[in-house]
């Protein structure tokens, strides 16, 4: 085997040229893989990170039918008292669920006395939300004093779009002007606590206010439920936990609906378009390595058939000869993916030293990305399984050269 | 029993429209450890017959038998194994491994018999590369050496593995007159040292003379024999 190897690496390094223009090729194609798959991931964890987080929570509960109509803020399609506590009831007992937030969401007229415009609210208890969306405050743009109590009783969070369309600022008194339910309009003025930073998505550009608020404008006796957000202790147990939770909730009385933030979330598309260029990248790398190996293999084998025939005469079996090509088309990909795993890292290195930010969507983002180790782990695999695979052909063909006739090709 | 014994053997190339008879009925038998030549013109049939003793290739009827085996019946891999262990080849063209030292190619063959100790495959190698005057060019490469040095270490290659048969198609056809015969000197050597049949073909009678039994073809058929004092 050793002896081999030998002969398989001293034979690629016969044809010093050739061989270091294909292993660059492959490298070449190594190094898109990882550095594109690094980007990517780091991208769409750092987007899936901010929307869950900041917005929209791992999972999300309605009553039924409320997500058909989202655009229009329905007030009707709410959760009654002893619905949401039915709910409850749910997710305390699941232990995968760390936390939950109950929301009420509504379209409302926001006015600085001046000028009016609409704004959609979600009415939290400010310390379940921040529990169930963690880096809800980092949105926060302008200094707050008690992050815990990010929002009091008679205050406002207002998006950064809205704050600048009506030139709001910290502190000013603004009304809210809404309609309830059955129609009778009211308003209340609250203060400015502070802007909220725009994000990607639905509810990425809401207003926040207290529950208490919501209720009294909009004339409820007891809160009335639009949506519970739902935070997972492990983001990898979302499929299961949406299913056990849908079961679980279509056990009780009245229908509700349970759906995971990439059913809510346009960014899932995104996301599954990133998913699907990394794939295509897998795609080039695949031929690449195949039409580079392939063609390489086959120059070796016409080169060397009277050496074949020298080999198969003083002895070597068909199936070692066979071997020893796979071997060379194998050493080859082994190396060029070395070479491209080394450069692919390397600049993944150097990215995360120069941290590179852009914008997506109102969204600052920097990319930092990680070095996935699994890409690597797939694409070595890769690069081995489709050189041996590659190398099949022009290696069988040596293999079943008759020796006389090859021995006699000059 | 002889060693080789050639029955009534029939070799029929089938190329295009004419079919080209090589070897037509021969029929002849080769002692063990002795020094044979065949001798013809090119065409006559020399290498055929290498080729059908070496089990490189089938006869289109008869028998060959080498070493009690009739190699009609092997496959290619049984065929390949019966060439390691009981057949050495010497080429025209040397076809040293060019990837492979002096050494290492001396080695090569040893390594497909996997029984063989490293100890003794290095004392192998190492009394042979001596016996045929190369022992200070082992860590050389094919292209670094002569052609009467590549034919050396050729036949310190076919010697390794301890064959019963080594089989030199026209060994000197690329060297130069003095030089073929210090190559065709050594395998007489070789032979007389470990007693084992040499057999090689040639269209130089200059040369022929060392062997002890010579066989002259033409067009397929052995027109003489003949049988020297062993010296
Ligand atoms: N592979 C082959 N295909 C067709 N004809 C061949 C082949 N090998 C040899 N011959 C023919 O068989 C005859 C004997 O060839 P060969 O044994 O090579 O002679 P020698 O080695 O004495 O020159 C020649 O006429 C040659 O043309
Ligand atoms: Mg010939």
């Amino acid at each position: 085997m050793i002896n081999l190897i030998k002969i398989a690496v001293r034979n690629l390094f016969r044809y010093k040229r050739r061989t270091i223009l294909t292993s660059s090729l492959i490298a070449f194609g190594v190094v898109l893989v990882i550095v594109f798959g690094g980007l990517a991931i780091s991208f769409k964890t750092q987007m899936v990170g901010v929307i869950t987080n900041t917005a929209l929570g791992d999972l999300q509960v309605h009553k039924k039918g409320y997500v058909e109509s989202i655009d229009n803020l329905p007030l009707n399609i709410s959760l009654s008292d002893s619905e949401y506590a039915d709910v409850e009831r749910s997710l305390k007992a699941m232990p995968e669920i760390a936390a939950y937030s109950p929301r009420i969401k509504f379209g409302a007229m926001i006015s600085n006395y001046v000028q009016t415009s609409n704004i959609r609210l979600t009415a939290i208890y400010p310390e379940l939300e921040s529990n169930t969306l963690p880096d809800l405050i980092k949105r926060i743009k302008s200094d707050i004093g008690d992050k815990k109590n990010f929002l009091k009783q008679g205050e406002i969070l207002v998006p950064e779009n809205l704050m600048k369309g009506l030139s709001l600022k910290v502190g000013d008194e603004i009304v809210l002007i809404a309609t309830n339910k059955d129609g009778s309009v009211n308003g209340i003025p609250v203060r400015i606590a502070a802007m909220m930073e725009n994000v990607l998505g639905p509810s990425g550009k809401d207003g926040y206010i207290h529950i208490a608020d919501a209720m009294s404008l909009l004339r409820m006796e007891k809160p009335e439920i639009i949506e519970v957000a739902i935070k997972l202790k492990q983001f990898d147990q979302l499929g299961k936990v949406h299913e056990n939770l849908k079961k679980a909730l279509s056990q009780q009385p009245t229908q509700k609906e349970v759906h995971t933030w990439e059913q809510l979330s346009p960014f899932a598309s995104i996301a599954r378009i990133v998913d699907l260029l990394i794939l295509v990248v897998k795609f080039i790398l695949i031929s690449i390595v195949l039409v580079s190996v392939l063609n390489i293999m086959t120059m070796s084998v016409y080169e060397r058939i009277s050496e074949i025939g020298t080999i198969a005469a003083i002895g070597t079996r068909p199936s070692r000869i066979l071997t020893m090509f796979l071997m060379e088309g194998f050493t080859m990909g082994l190396l060029s993916n070395f070479i491209g795993v080394l450069v692919g890292v390397g600049v993944l290195l150097l990215m995360d030293t120069t941290s590179i930010n852009f914008t997506f969507g109102q969204m600052n983002v920097t990319l930092a990305p990680d070095i996935p180790y699994s890409e690597i782990l797939l694409t070595t695999v890769i690069v081995m399984l489709v050189s041996i695979f590659a190398s099949l052909q022009p290696a069988y063909k040596a293999s079943r050269m008759e020796p006389v006739d090859a021995l006699g090709h000059v | 029993m002889s060693l080789i014994k050639l029955e009534n053997v029939k070799k029929i190339y089938q190329t295009g429209e004419i079919p080209v008879t090589a070897l037509n009925e021969i029929s002849f038998t080769i002692e063990r450890q002795t020094f044979v030549s065949f001798i013809g013109p090119s065409g006559s049939g020399k290498s055929t017959i290498l080729n059908l003793i070496g089990s490189l290739d089938k006869p289109t009827s008869g028998n060959v038998i080498v070493d009690n085996v009739n190699v009609a019946t092997l496959d290619r891999s049984n065929a390949a194994m019966f060439r390691g262990s009981t057949i050495g080849f010497v080429f025209q063209n040397f076809n040293l491994i060019p990837v492979l030292s002096v050494y290492e190619n001396v080695e090569y063959p040893l390594l497909l018999i996997k029984q063989i100790p490293v100890s003794e495959r290095r004392e192998r190698i190492h009394s042979l590369l001596e016996k045929v005057g190369m022992i200070d060019y082992r860590n050389k490469y094919p292209n670094q050496i002569s052609g009467g040095q590549k034919q050396r270490v050729a036949i310190a290659r076919a010697l390794v593995t301890n064959p019963k048969i080594v089989l030199a198609d026209e060994p000197t056809a690329n060297l130069d007159h003095k030089t073929a015969f210090k190559v065709i000197t050594i395998m007489h050597e070789m032979q007389k040292t470990f007693g084992t049949t040499f057999i090689f073909s040639t269209h130089d009678p200059k040369i022929v003379g060392e062997a002890e039994i010579i066989y002259t073809l033409e067009d397929g058929a052995i027109v003489n024999q003949e049988i020297k004092q062993k010296g």
